[in-house]
């Protein structure tokens, strides 16, 4: 028998849901496995970083690396698939673009470490005792991977062939990405492989979005009964479509909740939340500072709304404190 | 990733200029000549004391071709001085004038700072980030335009009036538009003209005239613009004709219906004597209005309030002119170019409530006086006080609501002229005593100097002060039944009481109430106190932001006569666009990428020239280039980055930031990452 394609996954800073997509294939996971050996699934399967490192250089076909890059280790193994795999494919919006651990550059990494190791209200660690890289006890060392001081995109940490976005991506882009790959015609190197338009294309409510939204108002989806056919932004509801690439056949949307941005912006756009926020405040019907600051009272959480899915990868990547 | 055009990598060159002194000075031009000369893609790198003189030019294009550059960079001053002259002079040695760009160090350098060095290190950045913006420039086309050969003039004031002849002499057809029964502006109203004392009137009329019998001329009096659209050489305007419940067409100015108006006596506020007389509610503004066409004021008109009247104008009427179901009429015309010449209005001096006008009956405007001495004003020229008295002393208040913090800053420019003219004027018809009371004499103009020597030998008295206050509250004996004007006189540093039975307040120039409204609709600017703004204050005056609309007149500014007809510049640069036939527009123009757009309509209401619409079949935004101005809103606002602008692309602005960034010792590499 002639040896099958081999693939393999890998985690870094993710939740896991990523990994459940691969699931989700439901059937069509038994076409994947029938055409490809999966070399390396840490989460589904049993290997060693020791069983990669004997891989022979670029052997993999395609590995897929979901989360960000957070720590030592991350980076480590980022780069040892990088050198086993001819193709590394960025997998879901932590990978592609920093994703949810990504809102952390908001916070120092001091600021991160007091919280979880001293205030947090469910902590009691009166020695002040804090994680250490090394560790000697009974004559043994102890290492733990170092905390980086911000997370990454996997592209910032190693090169990456192609991305698939989504938080998760969806069962239909990935097998879609399985099988161009195995059809051997590759996109152009660094494509993100969905639509390169944004949602609003494909939303079952573009019709009824008004030539001029101009906001009176912003209200979070818990407060209000939204209408299920008019478009979200019309009735004030912050929905990233417009900035976001399509892919996902509006899946929020069809659930009656806003788009949150996950599949990140078109290719043609260097940040997402920057560009929402452009053409959003460029429609806004308040006039004068006051109402200005009452219609933004609206928006309680600017960088968790407009950059959700991908701080690191923005202009703004991090919050630097003053006079560092 | 960048734009050769067949022409290999770039070849850069890169050019600073002394500007005389003007960069030299503050800019080491020859360091940062250097310096240029050591960055990427720069293949030559020269200093030079007029970049933009002939030899300066020729410099350009001489290395064009000796070094086949493909870029050129040139660090000068304003590129809305100079742009144009060195995309030219690139584009006679064979370059796209595109692959020009311009780096301000005069404006944004020499002319602000004071440090050398600093200077110097920012002149540097500068030229940097262009350096590395050319790598991304592409060659560009200009698009052209017709430009439609007719005419619309705004306001029929001398400035429209002189406008108006100038076109249509040259063979063009105008339509001028005058939202009041007759043209004239504010000249039919005066009496004479300073320094030459022609009669106003004298001159004016055969002006008026001659628009309306000019077969070249359509003359729509009482009607006003309602709506305009469009873009150079092609602009649709709406006129509202009003109505003015006469034929205009059968009406020949007999007045035999004013004659039989029902009131005999005239009853109602005169507008065009500023109320100082009376007429009824069927008239003419005064006997030389042009049209010689009657109309109705519904407001005092007994038929139109109760629809009793006998009715006996229609009856004197041979010609059935009278019309009184007339309604507003609409026309559509499409226009080339526009001028607008809407003219100015005078200061409220009941706002400066010191003078007392209003109060005080014997206080004057300077306008109510020019009707007063007017012949055919409201006393034929005979200059008396509201309670009929011949004055014997007559006191003229210069700058009221000009040159004052309080109300207006700016200096009227006329104002000190005519209070000559009018201290002569009533001094020749009633013999008193004419003080002024100035802050300075601004006499500059041909023969004005001569004019205010003149009355200063004629015994006219000059008191240097700002008034204090006008007041009818009598001190001493003789200032019983007087106003009293309080004044410092700075000249012999003392206060003094003058009692006249006469105030004339010289009130200044403002732009109009509804010039805000007018600048919306016509889509130009306008500078800090609201006058209209002139593309540039000395080469540009009457040209505005927006091709192919002028403005003439004291619209722009306070002006007299001879340079608002001078402003008839206006006509000229019409006529020369009308007679090139068309114009090449910019192409610093936005586009929607159509198989990118997601129809999310968020460009649709943000253009400020209405140029975006929505294209319903296929659902995507659509931008008209013809009257896209580049402003770059949309682009922005496009949240899936579907809208690209010529000239302004991502990677253009992108690598110019860098390029200061990197300077200013800013690096988003790795060792901000650096670790734990």
């Amino acid at each position: 028998m002639p040896d099958k394609p081999k693939i393999g996954f890998y985690w870094c800073a993710s939740c896991g849901g990523c990994e459940e997509s691969v699931v989700d294939l439901a059937e069509d996971i038994l076409m994947v496995t029938g055409a490809v050996d999966i070399v390396f699934w840490p989460v589904a399967m049993d290997f060693k970083k020791s069983d990669v490192e004997k891989m022979d250089d670029g052997s993999i076909l395609a590995t897929m690396v979901n989360g960000a890059i957070r720590t030592s280790e991350q980076e480590e193994m980022a780069r040892l698939i990088r050198r086993k795999s001819k193709i590394v494919i960025a997998y879901g919006s932590c990978a592609h673009l920093g994703g949810i651990p990504s809102l952390a550059n908001e916070f120092e990494k001091a600021e991160i470490l007091k919280y979880i190791y001293s205030d947090a209200p469910s902590v009691i660690n009166k020695e002040e005792t804090y994680p250490l890289t090394e560790f000697k006890h009974n004559g043994r060392y102890v290492t733990l991977p170092v905390f980086r001081n911000i997370v990454r995109t996997l592209d910032q940490v190693i090169d990456v062939d192609y991305y698939l976005p989504g938080c998760p991506p969806t069962p239909k882009l990935l097998k879609q990405a399985v099988l161009t790959l195995l059809s051997g015609e590759l996109p152009p190197k660094g494509a993100v492989l969905a639509p390169d338009y944004a949602l609003c294309e494909e939303c079952p409510r573009k019709k009824t979005k008004p030539d001029n939204v101009s906001f009176t108002q912003f209200v979070k989806p818990h407060m209000m009964l939204i209408d299920k056919e008019k478009c979200l932004l019309a009735q004030g509801v912050i929905c990233m479509g417009p900035a976001t690439r399509a892919g996902c056949e509006a899946l929020c949307i069809n659930g009656n909740m806003p788009c949150s941005g996950c599949f990140g912006p078109t290719s043609r756009v260097k940040d997402q939340g920057a560009k929402i926020l452009s053409s959003i405040c460029s429609n806004i019907e308040a006039k004068s500072e006051d109402e200005i600051d009452t219609l933004l009272n609206g928006i309680p959480d600017p960088v968790g709304t407009f950059y959700r899915y991908g701080l690191a990868a923005s202009l703004l990547r991090k919050k630097i404190q003053e006079g560092k | 990733m960048y734009s050769t055009n067949g022409n290999n990598i770039p070849r850069i060159g890169f050019y600073i200029c002394h500007c005389g002194h003007n960069i030299a000075s503050i800019v080491d031009v020859v360091e940062v000549q250097k310096y240029a000369a050591t960055l990427p893609g720069v293949t030559v790198s020269r200093d030079y004391k007029y970049m933009c003189s002939d030899p300066g030019q020729e410099l350009i294009q001489q290395d064009i071709k000796e070094h086949n550059l493909n870029r050129i960079v040139v660090a000068s001053c304003s590129p809305l001085l100079h742009e144009h002259t060195f995309r030219l002079a690139a584009e006679k040695a064979g370059l796209n004038p595109y692959y020009f760009h311009m780096v301000n160090v005069r404006e944004n350098v020499s002319w602000v700072h004071d440090n050398k060095e600093q200077a110097t290190e920012k002149a540097k950045d500068l030229a940097r980030a262009a350096i590395k913006r050319v790598f991304f420039h592409k060659p560009l086309e200009k698009k052209t335009v017709q430009i439609k050969p007719d005419v619309l003039i705004v306001g029929g004031g001398i400035a429209g009036i002189h406008s108006a002849l100038t076109i249509a002499n040259a063979g063009k057809h105008v339509y001028l538009v005058e939202r009041e029964p007759t043209i004239g502006g504010h000249m039919a109203m005066f009496d004479k003209t300073f320094p030459t004392l022609d009669c106003a009137a004298c001159i004016l009329t055969p002006k008026m005239s001659a628009v309306k019998s000019h077969p070249n001329i359509t003359l729509w009096t009482y009607s006003e613009v309602e709506k305009i659209d469009g873009f150079v050489g092609n602009y649709k305007a709406t006129i509202k004709r009003k109505p003015r419940y006469v034929n205009e067409e059968l009406c020949v100015g007999c007045l035999d219906c004013i004659e039989a108006c029902i009131y005999k006596e005239a009853k109602y506020p005169d507008e065009f004597n500023l109320g100082l007389s009376k007429r009824k509610p069927i008239y003419i503004p005064f006997p030389q209005a042009t049209p010689q066409v009657v109309l109705f004021d519904p407001e005092t008109c007994i038929d139109f309030k109760s629809h009793r009247c006998k009715k006996t104008c229609i009856e004197a009427c041979e010609r059935n002119a009278i019309d009184l179901k007339q309604t507003a009429k609409f026309e559509e015309i499409e226009v080339g170019t526009v001028i607008i010449s809407t003219g100015f209005k005078t200061y409220d001096p009941k706002l400066s409530p010191q003078y007392g006008y209003g109060k005080l009956p014997n206080v004057y405007t300077s306008l109510e006086i020019e009707r007063l001495v007017n012949a055919s004003g409201p006393t034929a020229g005979e200059v008396v006080t509201r309670d009929g008295k011949k004055p014997e002393s007559v006191g003229i208040i210069h700058c009221v609501g000009s040159r004052d913090e309080k109300s207006n800053k700016w200096c009227s420019r006329v104002c000190c002229m005519y209070s000559l003219k009018l201290a002569h004027l009533i001094k020749e018809h009633t013999g008193a005593e004419v003080y002024n009371f100035y802050i300075d004499m601004r006499t500059p103009g041909k023969g004005y100097e001569e004019f205010y020597d003149k009355f200063m030998n004629e015994g006219v008295h000059f008191i240097r002060g700002r008034v204090a206050e006008v007041t009818d509250w009598a001190l001493v004996p003789e200032e019983e039944n007087k106003l009293t004007i309080r004044v410092e006189d700075t000249l012999i540093g003392v206060v003094r009481r003058i009692p006249v039975d006469m105030v004339v307040l010289s009130v200044g120039l403002e732009p109009r109430e509804d010039a805000s409204e007018i600048r919306r609709m016509f889509n130009i600017s306008c500078s800090s106190e609201g006058f209209f703004l002139e593309r540039h204050p000395k080469l540009a005056p009457v040209n505005t932001f927006t091709d192919g609309i002028f403005i003439a007149g004291a619209c722009q500014g306070p002006k007299d006569i001879p340079d608002t007809v001078a402003q008839a510049g206006a006509a000229a640069e019409a006529l020369s666009l009308i007679s090139a036939g068309k114009i090449e527009l910019e192409p610093n123009t936005a586009q929607v990428i159509e198989k990118y757009c997601s129809g999310c309509k968020s460009c649709i209401p943000l253009c400020p020239y209405t140029a975006i619409s929505f294209k319903e079949d296929i659902k995507k935004a659509y931008i008209n280039e013809a009257l896209c101005k580049g402003c770059g809103t949309c682009v922005a606002a496009c949240p899936s980055g579907s809208i690209t602008q010529n000239m302004f692309e991502d990677e253009q602005i992108f690598s110019e930031i860098e390029g200061l960034l990197k300077f200013a010792g800013i690096e988003l590499e790795e060792k901000e990452v650096e670790h734990a």
